[in-house]
């Protein structure tokens, strides 16, 4: 049995193609766990910066800063009554959230953390992400009709119409990132992994490849993405203040709750796809530049650096906790969270000194495991900030203004852009 | 790749797929039921979902086949695409008029005939077998398995892509030809004024 699970510690595979179903499961667990707390964390984020950007303060009551907020929503939503209402589709109303929460978290198995930091690796990884993802509509359609009820059905009907128009461009965008990838090689791959070593061995992100049509097929599914995860300015689908929630009016607790893990997990995975694809993955910056072992080091320092800032955070807002009896628990519990993640950093700082040495030993793997993973999640961070970012800044988006985007400008340019990429292409090789 | 490493691992070409034929029961049987469920199902909504069971489980065959290609279009096609656009239109039906419509028409005969003409051929392919397929095909799949042979005719999406761009670019560019003169002509049919 050790044998059995120490086998794979220094393997170069990812758990699908060296066909060991025990790490597969091991792997999924750990993304799902990963994913569920990081769309708590996202939640507990978005209700704080959006509350900053409008000068409020946001949760503050449950724990020090609303850490626990996530927490109660979830014990709350989980504790409330269960409605389907008397008029609705039974069946249909009850599978709407998990088809949903399906799509959303099968997705997860190509995406690449690390060149062996996947569940597996398929040589159709980025048609299969596409494709599962855009079944996640049908969750949204089936959940708006079945409601029976106005304001969900136009819900509905937006979020299809947006789907599928939007689908064109960013479909044609990711074209013109595959056709990249055959820079070099003269053969192209859809595989996620393969997208990222080609990037590696061409020695270019290629958001900056051929500049400016990296750039412009990378704005154009950076738009198109907001689009498909039906987020604010293109959250059409449940606008509020014209359709009260949209799609999900009539559904409540642990239904509802469902609803927004799918959301969250949607924009998760859509941003690693554009991260896969044009900001080079699971790479750090500058890994052909500065490549000597020093560099290596200072690199792979990074994730203990970041937890070491946390819990500086954390610390100093244990400080700064007003010396009220009403405040002493919190201020035990917040204290003990800086020390969890004082451990975490101390932890991380001594794995990558202990796996600085080149060789293959499982130790220095594991290290440049940490650092892949650190990487890639660090650019994801940025894409789900920038999602916050968005929601605070610009308006809703007209439908018909929509459309004309999605079909008017976006749809001509990322055509253009593919054609350019293709011509390009061939006169450089 | 250092090969002392994964020792004791398989390596990446000779995973073997598990319990093959009963996947394959369980897909086909999936494929089925759904295909039953369309033309059972009273509303129309629900007919559309047992087809997107079915769309899936059919992908999944696909998939089965060594054709994970073939089996992601299906999915990006039909599944994510057409299937909504089928949603979008059926959800303005009026389901409580048309859940109260006679469900058989009078042209039964005619499904009868097309069916067992279907029927027919797929027997007549069965018992057959070998004899259908030409000879080039055929000793392709003489002495080499599966997935070989899938690599080989349409697996990968490099090698579809090579038949389309080269072999087959007169039929791809008629069948382009073809989608492009239905779109026009749907366009034509609902705006009065172009």
């Amino acid at each position: 049995m050790p044998n059995f699970i120490t086998s794979y510690l220094g393997s170069t595979l990812t758990p699908g193609s060296a066909g060991s179903q025990f790490w597969a499961l091991i792997y999924v667990l750990i993304i799902f766990t990963g994913v569920s707390v990081a769309v708590m964390a996202m939640n507990w984020l978005e209700r704080k910066a959006l509350a900053h950007f409008q000068i409020r303060l946001g949760p503050m009551r449950v724990g020090p800063h609303g850490l626990l907020q996530p927490i109660a929503d979830a014990i709350k939503l989980a504790l409330k009554e269960d409605i389907i209402p008397a008029e609705a589709d039974q069946f249909v109303f009850w599978i709407a959230p998990l088809i949903g929460l399906l799509a959303a978290f099968t997705v997860y198995t190509v995406i690449p953390f690390g060149p062996s930091q996947a569940v597996s690796d398929m040589n159709i990884g980025v048609l299969f992400m596409l494709g599962v993802s855009s079944l996640g509509v049908l969750g949204i359609v089936v959940a708006g009709w079945a409601s029976n009820s106005h304001y969900p059905l136009i819900g509905a009907l937006r979020s299809s119409a947006q789907m599928v128009s939007y689908e064109v461009a960013m479909g044609l965008a990711v074209i013109s990132a595959v056709l990249m990838t055959s820079m070099k090689s003269g053969t192209g791959t859809l595989s996620m992994i393969g997208i990222v070593q080609a990037q590696q061995e061409q020695h270019v992100w290629f958001i900056f490849q051929f500049f400016p049509l990296g750039l412009l097929a990378f704005v154009i599914f950076a738009i198109a993405m907001v689009a498909e995860t039906n987020r604010a300015p293109f959250d059409m689908a449940e606008a509020e203040s014209e359709l009260t929630a949209g799609y999900h009016t009539e559904y409540s607790g642990l239904r509802w709750s469902l609803f927004m893990l799918a959301e969250y997990a949607a924009m998760i995975s859509v941003s690693s796809i554009a991260v896969a694809l044009w900001l080079g993955g699971w790479m750090r910056p500058f890994p052909n530049l500065l490549h000597a072992p020093a560099w290596d080091l200072i690199f792979s320092l990074f994730p203990g650096l970041t937890f070491v800032g946390l819990a500086a955070i954390a610390f100093i807002g244990t400080v700064r906790m007003p010396a009220y009896s009403f405040f002493k628990i919190q201020r035990i519990g917040l204290a003990v969270f800086a020390a969890l993640l004082g451990f975490l950093a101390l932890l991380l700082l001594v794995i990558a000194v202990a796996g600085r040495s080149a060789d293959a030993s499982v130790a220095a793997r594991f290290n440049q495991g940490i650092g892949y993973v650190y990487w890639f999640v660090f650019k994801v961070a940025v894409f789900m900030y920038l999602f916050i970012w968005y929601r605070a800044t610009w308006p809703r988006y007209r439908f018909d203004q929509l459309m004309k985007i999605g079909w008017k400008v976006m749809l001509p340019i990322s055509l253009g852009v593919l054609v350019l990429t293709a011509i390009v292409g061939v006169i450089v090789s | 790749m250092n090969p002392a490493i994964n020792s004791g691992l398989n390596s990446a070409t000779n995973v073997l797929p598990v319990a093959t034929p009963y996947f394959f029961y369980a897909l086909a049987g999936l494929a089925i039921a759904g295909g039953v469920l369309v033309i059972m199902a009273r509303n129309a909504v629900h007919s559309a979902l047992a087809l997107i069971v079915t769309l899936l489980a059919v992908a999944g065959l696909y998939l089965m086949l060594y054709a994970p290609f073939v089996a992601a279009v299906q999915i990006i096609v039909y599944a994510g695409g057409i299937m909504v656009l089928f949603l979008f239109v059926i959800m303005l039906v009026n389901i409580d008029r048309a859940a109260k419509d006679r469900r058989f028409n009078r042209i039964w005969p005619v499904g009868l005939v097309a069916a067992c003409t279907l029927l027919a051929l797929f027997v007549s392919a069965f018992v057959k077998g070998k004899a259908l397929f030409p000879d080039r095909m055929m000793a392709l799949a003489e002495g080499s398995n599966t997935q070989e042979i899938a690599k080989y005719l349409y697996g990968e999406a490099g090698p579809l892509g090579q038949y389309r761009m080269g072999q087959y670019t007169f039929a791809f560019e008629i069948a382009s030809l073809l989608l492009l003169v239905a779109i026009l002509g749907a366009v034509i049919m609902t705006k009065k004024k172009i």
